[in-house]
């Protein structure tokens, strides 16, 4: 899935090229889907409990958030940026519906208010980072404090409590329709249209060309500025939607949720296959990426092992899809140069 | 990356704090300067009356905070019960340095008494010293200064009691038989350990022989991670009777899992959680019971022993003894403290006289 839509090839070599280059990076998607069914086959072995209906359900929500905001990132990560102020846009947003829904809002309101916020802060991100060109890394490290303030201080020491929210929010956290639970749902829903925006719409195509070479794009027309902003803007109302979520799930709210949730946001896009520097990965794999790491904690919690791994397999989990990534890289680069000069 | 973070927080609060602060001052300026109440009686006289028009103030860790207001509440309800007065002033954040001015101002405005939550043992020791020169007697309640420099400690509970009244609440309800398992704060958290430790001790008695406690579980007090958690206990223990969570937001993040999944009704879950946080659940059946001290408590008697030693009841000193009104008589323990009582008991028929 890199850039290859604007190359006026011979058609037959184009193909063969382009489909080889999908075979690779399926291969991710695959060897995760592997990973995954060797985990929970594993643990299913040692407690049959794991794969229970409500073993499966725990598992789709646990991930359902993660997943959500894994999307929203990878979007960001394709166009070569990187957006560290999810958490944050979480907390607060979790917070401030949460203290309009106690004072009487309604549940729909109550979500639009909650993507508006998210949307306010991913476009105070995209402009800052695609206007004036300030890098990635600083604006989302900045705006991660800023949104994390502004949440303190709204919050003021208070709490928001199950008692005081709609049960239609809170049936949302823990219901389901024809068995699947809403969350999961919401999820896969989201996935499969960004997933299927970035694949088939030429200016999908476009936010893998400008990870692929930001230079390049402006020249081939791209409007890199535009596309960039698009970007943060729906990481942005991705994770405004993940805090109402977040809401709806836990009930209970103080200022700091989701702190800390950056990294592991940013640690399933990369295990699920998006290169941090830009132009590869898919949202699919993302999504499959937060499910993986999900799966290990509740396993590990399962196997009863102690905690202290979660989060050692996690760091392992990345190095080793970094690694991954890095020579498959180099193996493509060279069987496409090998192609070309034969073809 | 954790200390720039609270740097950069601790910069935005300070901003929110110039925004709004000082509320509380104007109110207290003009009080008249009064000399010092009572001459520091060395000895104590258990039968000498009680002042009138005793002047009390609370000084919480911060106000604002639901839980503190309630203390001072009710600690100014106590107050009028002697026909004195007490009020709540003190900072918007919790810092040990916007207490120390609040502590100078209540000094020279010459109260009897000064009833303290520190935000540091020792960083609010000197203005505290300088206080009781001057003869105004100083109760630390909820969290201790350092013991030189407070007359009395008035502790909520003490750490047996709280371990050991979280198993015989539990014991209770599954009819002392059954696995059992503990969600708790993080592996290293100082009080949750020291309970937990008291709870197993409680768990050796004869009583409790067919109850076995089979896992020590730590959700670091995040919701993903107590759910998680939650979730691994009773996947991994299927015939896991109760679960004890000494810990706020363990006890919430458990009672909403479990409020959501299969084990509702099969599996009683009890712990130290606010009633706000646990109302919920205890309307919708997923908790019977769960306990915390009771605040109100903690205020009045705050205020009761605040009088006593001012009035030359008691000095401070372990073994004597006050009336503490509605509260009975209490006793000073070692270290100057006074504790409350076994902590409280909430469940569907009190939870709602209730609300911090």
């Amino acid at each position: 899935m890199t850039a290859t839509t604007t190359r006026p090839e011979p058609a037959a070599r184009d193909r063969s090229a382009r489909s080889l280059v999908d075979l690779v990076f399926r291969a991710r998607e695959l060897s995760l889907v592997l990973a995954l069914a060797a985990l929970v086959g594993g643990t299913a072995a040692v407690n049959p409990n794991f794969l229970s209906g409500q073993g499966v359900e725990d598992i789709l929500l646990n991930t359902a958030i993660l997943a959500l905001l894994a999307v929203g990132q990878s979007m960001v990560v394709i166009t070569r940026n990187l957006d560290l102020s999810v958490g944050s846009v979480v907390g607060l947003v979790a917070f401030v519906v949460g203290d309009a829904l106690a004072s009487g809002w309604g549940l729909v309101p109550g979500v639009v208010l909650g993507i508006a916020i998210g949307a306010a802060c991913g476009l105070l991100n995209g402009l800052l980072v695609s206007f004036c060109r300030v890098p990635a890394l600083v604006v989302t490290l900045g705006t991660l404090y800023v949104f994390q303030g502004v949440c303190h201080y709204v919050a003021a020491g208070r709490q928001i409590n199950a008692v005081n929210l709609p049960p239609a929010l809170l049936s949302l956290g823990n219901g389901a329709v024809l068995g699947v639970p809403y969350l999961p749902l919401i999820t896969v829903v989201i996935m499969f249209a960004i997933g299927y925006y970035l694949r088939a719409y030429p200016s999908g195509r476009e936010f893998y060309a400008i990870g692929s070479s930001p230079e390049a794009a402006r020249l081939a027309g791209v409007p890199v500025r535009r596309r960039v902003l698009a970007a943060y803007l729906v990481s942005g109302c991705l994770a405004g939607l993940a805090g109402v979520l977040w809401l709806a799930r836990f009930g209970t709210v103080v200022a700091d949720s989701a702190n800390g949730w950056e990294l592991l946001v940013i640690s399933a896009v990369v295990v699920g296959g998006v290169a941090i520097t830009g132009g590869v990965g898919s949202v699919y794999g993302a999504a499959l990426g937060a499910l993986l790491l999900t799966v290990i904690g509740g396993a590990l919690v399962v196997l009863r092992v102690n905690p202290f791994w979660q989060q050692a397999i996690t760091g392992a989990l990345l190095l080793i899809a970094i690694s991954v990534d890095r020579v498959l890289a180099l193996r493509v680069a060279r069987l496409l140069r090998r192609r070309s000069r034969h073809g | 990356m954790r200390p720039m973070r609270l740097a950069a927080l601790t910069a935005v609060l300070a901003l929110g704090v110039a925004a709004c602060g000082g509320t509380t001052k104007s109110s207290v300026t003009s009080a008249p300067a009064q000399p010092p109440a009572s001459s520091a009686a060395a000895a104590a006289d258990p039968d000498a009356p009680i002042k009138q028009g005793l002047k009390l103030a609370f000084l919480p860790k911060q106000i604002n905070n639901p839980y503190m207001t309630i203390v001072a509440e009710a600690g100014a309800e106590a107050a009028g019960e002697f026909q004195g007065e007490a009020k709540e002033v003190g900072p918007s954040d919790a810092s040990a340095s916007s207490q120390i001015s609040y502590i100078n101002t209540l000094t020279q405005q010459g109260h009897d008494a000064i009833l303290i939550s520190a935000n540091d043992p020792n960083a609010v020791c000197g203005p505290l010293q300088q206080a009781r020169d001057k003869g105004i007697k100083i109760v630390s309640y909820d969290s201790d200064a350092a013991p030189e420099c407070r007359d009395l400690f008035i502790n909520q509970a003490s750490s047996e009691e709280v371990g050991r009244s979280q198993v015989q609440l539990l014991a209770e309800m599954i009819g002392h038989k059954g696995e059992i398992a503990i969600l708790s704060a993080t592996a290293n958290a100082t009080n949750q350990n020291t309970w937990i430790e008291f709870m197993k001790d409680e768990l050796t008695k004869a009583e409790y022989k067919d109850m076995e406690l089979v896992k020590v579980a730590y959700g670091d007090d995040d919701d993903q991670k107590s759910f998680t958690e939650t979730q691994g206990l009773l996947q991994a223990y299927p015939d896991l009777k109760g679960i004890i969570s000494p810990t706020t937001v363990g006890v919430a993040a458990a009672a909403r899992y479990i409020s959501g999944s299969k084990y509702k009704g099969e599996v009683v879950l009890t712990g130290l959680g606010t009633p706000n946080q646990m109302r919920q659940f205890v309307k919708d059946g997923t908790v019977e019971k769960f306990a915390l001290w009771n605040p109100k408590d903690l205020g009045y008697l705050a205020s009761y022993a605040a009088a006593a030693l001012v009035s030359g009841q008691i000095t401070g000193a372990e073994g004597e003894t006050f009336k503490a009104g509605k509260l009975g008589e209490r006793t000073i323990g070692a270290k100057g403290e006074v504790i409350l009582g076994p902590p409280f008991t909430f469940e569907a028929s009190n939870i709602d006289d209730f609300d911090f």
